[in-house]
Parts: structure tokens; sequence; C-alpha cells
């Protein structure tokens, strides 16, 4: 694996009267009640994150359970109560506030989930904002502003107030102002809740596309399951502050790490999840007649067929050699069973 | 929400009952133990006795020959303590070289410069360079430009012709001396606001120190301002710059400190994360983001300037209100009125422009030629040149001559005749039954009012309303009336703010009701209300002066005519605000409208109107003073007029403070109760 992006060890983010005595006090580790009693919060508590380059990380949980905070710690808008963030390679947390300026300027982007754009700008002057922070001339941060309104399908109107587009369009704005220092790391907050579902899968699409284009190592938030299937190369899952699980998404089905896991991706529709290689049984003897399927196909796609056989369904691996069998029985409880 | 909201107010049904009485038992009870209570009670305990105020210790500071002070005790009352801090900060030398009396007339002589350069411009011209002053049809063009740029045509006409009206009217000199006032000291009072919010917003601290700073300078009665002013920068124009700059600030602070504190989190985000510096944030991100809500604190600054500046003439301020003052006090009432209807032009103009500033948008620049990009830059140009020409060809264009200016002073006069004597009869009601058996037992019972009994109440109610962290300060505020000598006077003061208060519900309720039932109404009685808040306080003399000439009942109607407005608004603004599935809620369950009326929006807008009762008592406490010179009441307001005339800053300052003690104590208290209340209806 090559060196990850982003590193976070042991991270805690706690609010409250004066939170890093409390975590002091408490060994570092403490416990729900203790919360309770002193009037705390743990929005994060020892998180282990690593953030491999060119990856789509999700972070997914319920509302409150510290997604947004770890992010921010990630990016230092919030300053961690303890723990460890490492940077292509350097101690964010050590980082002065020049440095940390500098990072943010030409490493770091960030999409908001209610697009944040500046109202008293047009739609070209939001997205050359953070070059201009920096000291870049007019004519220059125009034609970078442009180039990426124009990549985001927004042509031709640079001239509007924010107030002036819809809610898709304004989010455009925001994902172009993100990228217009070209950063490494592209920080997204749940950028889609806001809008329309229908709005919504657009914009996921002009995501992935802008993602084919761009190869970007990506941190995105969300809470809807949807969503994170089709973006995601892996997914953590946070808990009441805690990252209890990291992996790809079929890893969360079939081997989830805690009740709450399991419980958290039972409404997943599996069929579009699951390969036949994570259902099938071992290979049965005298099979090689009939139908066969792939060992990476969806179970989804494969349903149709298995469930029309009597007997079961050979696997073949790419190579062709006989890898399992799969029971129309299989197939039945991927379809209708929740999980659990 | 709905059903929380119900629940509560169907539990609060059989409870309100109770509480109804149980308040009316309260009241009752009070009355009676008062009763008793005055006889028996020693009278030390009725009216703080002369011997303890004035002999109160208190400590000084004694400058002796060493270079630090010593602290001693001595015997004084609270004004001669006062008078004694103002004498030392008027003669002692700063390290032997200057007072601290030099330093503000030295600084409050910078206003000058400003002020000239406008009076200049509009007025008198430069003299010293031969240049003209801008012929008043430019002005009155470039007005009209003004108001077309920001708000239409509508209020291009309404800007334009505020200006031929004091051009046509004979008011120029004076109108262009006020309005010079208010363009200087308002910019000032903005930036200093400005500056005192971000300072806040960057330190906790400072904030921490701020904020009840603020909230007493704006409960402090105009005079408060007035007086120490004139001992330390002096009588006349420039005193009264600096006066008002002083009295428009605190709004402005405020609201510097809300807005910048409101812009949202994610916006500040997205400035850090675009690499912003400190500096960048604040300039690039935070004050623009908040714009629309620094521009309602503009627009409050711009009127508060308009109302202090006309006050200034009793100090010595040029222009319209001086005029005004002195009409009013020679009783030439159509020549009043005509200074008055300049005073509401500039204030409604200036209000309608600020407020179209802070409404205006953005918007994408067309493209083409010059005008088509710039229209009212060309006209703004072209009304220059022409303007320009016309002045230079017929000297009439530059400076209407005296006598071509009109004034309907004399028919003014015969109209207010009439109608005074029209209404002789209807009124005499008024003037006859009132004292007898309204004002005089009403008096009587606040001057007989033992303190020891009015503290014990507003403690108490502190501590029902907010614990100690109320309590505390409201004791305090009363106690400081106590021992500052001034105990009866306070007292008239508060009786007879308590009548106007009562004459303000009883009708400002029913019109803010009626309001509410129709948007028509609504619309109608907002416009209303909108205009005259703009007016500036010292124009509702006018009319009281008109009809009932001057003594207590005028005091008290002046009050009402100024402070009925919050109520009506509040009253008509809470009973619309109600949330609406609330109301679909109460008619499906079959109320009908007056059931709808008493039994939901009622209760649910309460909290609201009692804010409202609450605007209309500190209007009160303002307007009670600034009628003082025609009351002739034994109240705090002659006492500061009687301090005023005698230079006696320390009293003044004294008598403003116990104007803003009684505010700052009923603000506290009904604030606590109407957010307690909206909170348990499930509406804060
Ligand atoms: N500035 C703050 N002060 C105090 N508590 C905070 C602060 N910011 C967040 N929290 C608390 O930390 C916890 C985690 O919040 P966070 O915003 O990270 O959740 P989230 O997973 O992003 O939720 P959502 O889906 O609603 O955005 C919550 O309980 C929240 O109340
Ligand atoms: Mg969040």
């Amino acid at each position: 694996m090559a060196e990850p992006v982003i590193l976070c060890r042991g991270l805690w983010k706690v609010f409250g009267p004066e939170p890093a005595e409390f975590l002091a006090r408490h060994g570092s580790n403490p416990s729900s009640e203790d919360f309770q009693e002193t009037g705390h919060i743990g929005a994060v508590q020892d998180a282990n994150l690593d953030v491999q380059p060119g990856e789509i990380l999700v972070i997914m949980g319920l509302s409150g359970s510290g997604k947004s905070t770890v992010v921010r710690c990630l990016s230092r808008l919030v300053e961690p109560t303890a723990g460890q963030v490492l940077f292509q390679g350097t101690d964010l947390l050590k980082a002065t506030d020049k440095e940390l300026i500098e990072i943010r300027r030409h490493k770091m982007g960030m999409v908001f989930q209610n697009f944040a754009l500046l109202p008293h700008r047009t739609v070209i002057d939001n997205v050359a904002f953070p070059l201009e922070v920096q000291g870049v001339d007019r004519a220059k941060r125009h034609d970078r502003a442009s180039e990426i309104i124009e990549l985001v399908g927004l042509k031709g109107r640079e001239g509007y107030y924010p107030r002036e587009l819809s809610g898709g369009q304004q989010q455009r704005v925001g994902i172009s102002r993100s990228l217009a220092v070209e950063p490494d790391v592209w920080f997204l907050d749940e950028p889609f809740s806001a809008l329309d579902p229908l709005i919504r899968r657009e914009m996921q699409d002009e995501f992935l596309r802008l993602q084919n284009l761009l190869h970007k190592t990506i941190i995105f938030i969300t809470h809807d399951f949807d969503e994170a299937i089709r973006l995601a190369d892996r997914i953590a899952i946070m808990y009441e502050g805690r990252i209890v699980q990291l992996g790809t998404a079929e890893e969360l089905v079939t081997k989830p790490a805690t009740d709450y896991v399991r419980a958290f991706t039972r409404g997943i529709p599996k069929a579009k999840l699951l390969t036949v290689a994570s259902v099938m049984g071992p290979p049965e003897e005298g099979q090689g007649d009939g139908p066969t399927v792939k060992d990476d196909q969806l179970i989804g796609d494969v349903a149709g067929l298995v469930i029309g056989q009597d007997k079961p369904v050979a696997v073949m691996d790419t190579s062709g050699t006989l890898v399992g069998s799969l029971t129309r029985g299989q197939v039945v409880d991927v379809l209708f069973t929740d999980g659990s | 929400m709905v059903d929380s909201v119900l629940s509560v107010f169907q539990g609060s049904r059989q409870e309100s009952v109770l509480f109804r009485s149980r308040w009316l038992l309260v009241a009752m009870l009070g009355i009676v133990l008062l009763i008793l209570l005055r006889d028996t009670l020693p009278d030390w305990a009725t009216t703080p006795p002369d011997s303890w105020t004035g002999n109160l210790p208190l400590p000084f500071l004694v400058f002796g020959d060493g270079f630090l002070p010593t602290l001693s005790i001595k015997a004084s009352s609270v004004a001669g303590w006062f008078n004694d801090i103002v004498h030392f900060l008027r003669n002692h030398e700063i390290f032997d070289l200057f007072t601290f009396r030099d330093v503000t007339r030295g600084v409050a002589g910078l206003i000058v410069w400003p002020l000239n350069f406008s009076e200049d411009l509009l007025i008198s011209g430069f003299s010293d360079w031969g240049i003209p002053p801008i012929p008043w049809v430019i002005t009155a063009a470039l007005a009209g430009i003004l108001g077309w740029y920001l708000g239409g045509w509508g209020l291009g006409l309404l800007a334009g012709s505020c200006i031929v009206y004091f051009a046509v009217f004979g008011k120029w000199k004076l109108a262009m001396t006020t309005l010079s006032l208010v363009l200087v000291t308002a910019p000032i009072a903005i930036f200093l606001g400005l500056l005192l919010g971000i300072f806040a917003i960057n330190w906790r601290l400072f904030e921490k120190a701020l904020w009840p700073i603020l909230n007493l300078m704006q409960s402090l009665p105009h005079f408060g301002y007035l007086i120490p002013i004139v001992v330390f920068v002096g009588l006349g124009h420039k005193a009264g710059a600096i006066a008002t700059i002083l009295f428009a600030l605190p709004p402005m602070a405020k609201i510097t400190i809300l807005g910048l504190r409101s812009v949202s989190e994610e916006v500040l985000e997205a400035g850090v994360m675009a690499g912003c510096t400190s500096q960048q944030m604040l300039w690039r991100v935070r004050i623009p983001a908040a714009r629309p809500t620094l521009m309602v604190g503009v627009n409050q600054v711009i009127m508060q300037c308009l109302a202090m500046v006309v006050i200034s003439a009793f100090i010595g301020a040029r222009g319209l209100g001086i005029d005004l003052l002195f009409r009013l006090q020679t009783l030439q009432l159509g020549r009043a009125l005509e200074s008055g209807i300049a005073i509401v032009l500039m204030a409604v103009a200036l209000d309608r422009l600020s407020q179209a500033l802070s409404e205006k948008e953005p918007v994408r620049k067309p493209e083409g030629r010059f005008w088509t990009v710039h229209p009212h830059m060309t006209a703004a140009g072209l009304a220059v040149v022409v303007g320009g020409v016309l002045a230079y060809l017929v000297p009439e264009a530059a400076a209407l001559p005296r006598e071509m200016t009109v004034t309907f002073a004399p028919q003014w006069d015969v109209l207010i005749k009439a109608i005074v004597s029209a209404l002789f009869e209807p009124l005499s009601f008024i003037r006859d039954y009132m004292p007898p058996y309204v004002l005089i037992p009403i008096r009587g019972f606040f001057e007989q009012l033992p303190w020891t009994v009015f503290l014990g109440a507003v403690t108490l109610a502190g501590w029902l309303l907010g614990g100690w962290r109320l309590a505390a300060p409201s004791a305090a505020y009363i106690g400081f009336i106590v021992l500052s000598g001034w105990w009866t006077a306070a007292m008239v003061t508060t009786y007879l703010v308590f009548v106007a208060v009562v004459i303000c519900v009883i009708f400002g309720f029913p019109i803010g009701v009626w309001a509410s039932r129709r948007d028509g109404r609504t619309r109608a009685v907002a416009f209303l209300c909108d205009t005259l808040q703009t007016f500036p306080s010292f124009i509702y003399l006018i009319p009281v002066i008109m009809l009932f000439q001057v003594g207590t009942i005028s005091q008290i109607m002046a009050i009402v005519v100024y402070a009925s407005i919050p109520v009506v608004r509040y009253t008509y603004v809470g009973l619309r605000a109600v949330p609406h599935d609330i109301v679909e809620a109460a008619i499906s369950s079959g109320c009908t409208p007056s059931q709808i009326l008493w039994k939901v929006r009622m209760p649910l807008a309460f909290p609201e109107i009692m804010l409202g009762l609450n605007q209309t008592i500190m209007f009160g406490l303002f307007m009670v003073m600034i009628a003082g010179f025609i009351g002739g009441n034994y109240d705090l307001a002659r006492e500061i007029f009687k301090a005023k005339a005698q230079n006696d800053a320390g009293l003044g300052l004294l008598l403003a403070l116990c104007v803003a003690f009684l505010g700052l104590t009923a603000d506290r208290l009904i604030l606590a109760w109407a957010n307690r209340r909206k909170a348990q209806l499930g509406l804060a």
C-alpha cells in the first residue's frame, strides 16, 4: 500500500468546559457516564483512519455521530483535543497558523452542506475567491475560475449572484470553488444532502465524472447509504464518536464488526452489493453441465438465472476454473432477508 | 411543535384562571398591606431621609504631593460625589500638563473640520477659494438620483421633493445645517460602532465589559448625554455633534456584534478553508456576509442621529431643531409646524433611503455603452452640468432669494386656531376630569409608596422571574435611586410614565388587535407605525402643545402619542406571528373566530405584546424627560432641566442615571418574564 495521504491516530475531540483536563483526568479513556456527569461531549473518540491516495473514503453515521467533527479535525478547522493527524507525512497539529494557511491554500478543498457561498460575490468571484486571497492577479484567477465553471457546466452564469441560482447550481459553484486551487485532498461534508433526490442523483454522476478526470483523494460525508455505495471505495461507519468499522461496502455487509453495523447496514439492497463469491458455497461434485455464473458478478444480476434452476449453479472464476456453487436458497436469502 | 404548544396552552387554561386569580389576590393583598404599612412604617422606611442621602460614606481619590493618589472616605451625597469627579476631570492636570477636559475639547475640536466642510459645500461656499455652494437645484437633482438608484422612481421623487421643500419654504439654511450634522455624525458613529463591535467579537472580555455599558447608554435619556457634554466640550454646535455621536453609537455596536456573530459557521469555515488570514476573514468574509444586518444598524444610526441632532438644540446646536424649539417656546405654532414638517420630511427621506440601501442587493451589470451600464452616474453627471449652467444663468436656481420663498404659517395659524377651538369643548372633559379623578389619586399613590415596599416588590419579582441573577441588579438599580436623594422626583416620573403607559395600552392594544384581523389593515397600520416611528421624538410636542398647551396633561399626552406605537406594533405582529398550523388546529376543533382570537392567538401572542409594553415604557421614559419643559411637575425631568440651566453636570448625570435605572429595571423584569413565557409555550 502506498503511503496514506492522511493518517490519524487516537484522535479525540471533546466539547465542554475543560476538554483537555477532562480527558487527562480519565486516563484518555472516559466512559459515557464520565461524559454525562461533567457535561462534556465526546464528539470524536479515539478515531483511527487512513486515507489512501486517489481513493474515495466515505464517512457514514447518524446525525450527531461525529462525522463533521472528524473531518474538521483532519483539516484543523476544529482543534483536536488529543491524537495525531499526519497530512502527507507532516504533523498537521504542529503546523503553525502560517503553515496551515499555506496548506489550505494549496492542498485542501472543502465543499459544504449548505453551499456556504459568499452572497455578495458573483459566481466567478466566488470561485476565484481562494485564488484572490492568495494574491493571484485578477486576469489569471478569472481564467482559472472560468475553466472550472465550464467544467462543472455553469458556463454563462459567471456574472450571477448565488441567490439567482438553484440549489444544484449553487453546489456546483461550491464544488468549483473548492477545486480552484487544484487541491490534493478534497473534503465534502454532505454536499448533496440539501438537494432534491433527482438533483442529488445528477450531482453524484457529475461528481463521479469529475473524479474520473481529476483523481483526487476524497473524504466524503453522507448519511445516505445509496450514495455511499455508489461513490465509495471504502466506508467508515461512525457511532457515538467512534469509528466502528472501516472497509468496503461488501465487507460491512458480510462481516459487520458490531451489532450496530449489522443493524445499520440492514436496509441495504444487498443484491446490488454482494458478489457471487461472497455468497456461494463450496463446489459440488458433478457440476459442469447447465448454466454457470462468474464469481465477480453481483447477485442481483444472476438472481433470475439461478432462481430458475432446480440444482445449484456452478461458479467459475475469470480463468474459468470451478470455484463454488450457488443455490437458489442462497440467492433468495440475499434478496429477501434483512441481513439480521 | 403544534402538539406541545397546544398542550401547554390547554394545560394553562385551568392554570390561567388560577393564575389570574392568584395575581389578583397578590395585588389586592399588596394594596391592603400597603395601606396598613404606610401608617405603621417609620418615616425613614417611607421616604429616604436627607440625613442619609446627604451623608453617604463615599470613596475619594485624593491627589496629594506624591505621584500616587491616596484613598479616603468622605461623607457626601451622590450628586456631590459625581460633581467632585467632574471637578477633578475638569481641573486635575495629568502630568501637570493638561486636564481631561482639555483632551475632550481637543478631540471634539476635530469635528469642526468635517462640519465646516459640509456646511461650506451645502450652504455657504468656500469663501477662501471663491467656490460657491452647490446650487439647490443640483442638490435636489442629486438627491432624486440617489433615491432613484437605491429604490426606484418613487423614492427618487420623495428625496428630490424634500430638498425642493426646504428651498421653497425658506428652510434651506436650517435644513442643510441639520443635514450636515447628520451627514457628519452618522458615518462617525457607524465607524466607531463597527470598531467596537469588531473588538468585541475578537476579545470576549472586552465584549463582557462592553455589553452592560451599551445597555446603560441605550437607556440613558438624551439629557444624560447633553449635560456632561456641555462640561467637557462646551455649549454649541460641535457639542451637539459629539452628543449625537455618543447617542447613536450603542445600537451600531450592538448590531455589529450580533451581525458578525450571526454569519453562518459554514461560510466562516469556507473562508478558513480558502486560506484567509484573520484580516482577510474579517474584511472579505465576515463583514460582507453580515452586510444585511449591519445595514439595519446603519439605518438605526441615521435615525438616532437625526433625533438627537434636533434635541441638541437644547445645548445650542444650530439647525431645524433650534428653530422648532424657539417657535414652540414662543407659541408660533404655524411656524413651528412648518419646521416640524421639514424635520419629518427629512426623517422620512433619510429612513427610506437608508432602508433602500440596506435592501439593495448587488445586481448583474448589463453590457453596452457607459450610460446603459451606469445610468445613474450618467444622470448625476448631466444633473451637475445642466444645473451648473442653469445656476450660472439664473441666480434663483443657485439660491432662492428670501422673497421668493413661501410660507403658509399664517394659514396654518388660522387652521390650528380653528382646530383648537373646535376641540376645546370635547377636550375639556379631559382637562376637567382627568386631574381630580385620575391624576391626583395615582400621583398620591406613587408619592406615598414607601421605598422599602417598592424595593421589596422589585427584588421579589426579580427573584421569582430569574433568581438572584435578576434580583440583585434590579435591587441595585432601585437602591441607587433611593440613595441618590431624588426618590420622590423619581416616583413622580414613575407616576407620569405609568399613567401614560396605561393610556397607551387602552388605545394601542385595541388598534393592534383590529389591525391584526385583516391583511389590508395590517399593511396600513404597519405603514403608519413605520412612518411615525421615524419622526424624531421632539416632533410629537407640536400637536400636544397645540391642543393642551403646557402642563401635566401635555406631558402625559406627549408620552402617549410617542409611546403608543410599540404597543400597536407588537400587538399585531404578535397576533399574526402565531404559527399557522396551530390556528388551523383550532379551526378544525371548531373554534369561532373570536374564540381563535381570545383562546389561541392571544395567549400565544401575549409574551410578544409584553415586549411591546416594555418598549412603550422605554419610549415613555425618554419622552417624559423631553416633555419635561412643558410639564412643570416636581419630577426628574424638571430637575434635569434645572441642572442643565445651572450647568450642574454631576446632578444632571445622576438624574439621567435614575431614569436609566428605572428603565433598566422594568426592561429586565419584563424581558425575563416574556422569555420565560415564550419558552414555556415553545415559541422561543
Ligand atoms: N462547537 C460545538 N460545541 C459543542 N458541541 C458540539 C460542537 N460541534 C459539534 N458538537 C457536538 O458533537 C457531536 C458530533 O457533531 P457532528 O456535527 O460532528 O455530527 P455529524 O455526524 O456531522 O452530524 P450531522 O449528520 O447532523 O451533520 C454532536 O453531539 C454535536 O452536538
Ligand atoms: Mg455534519
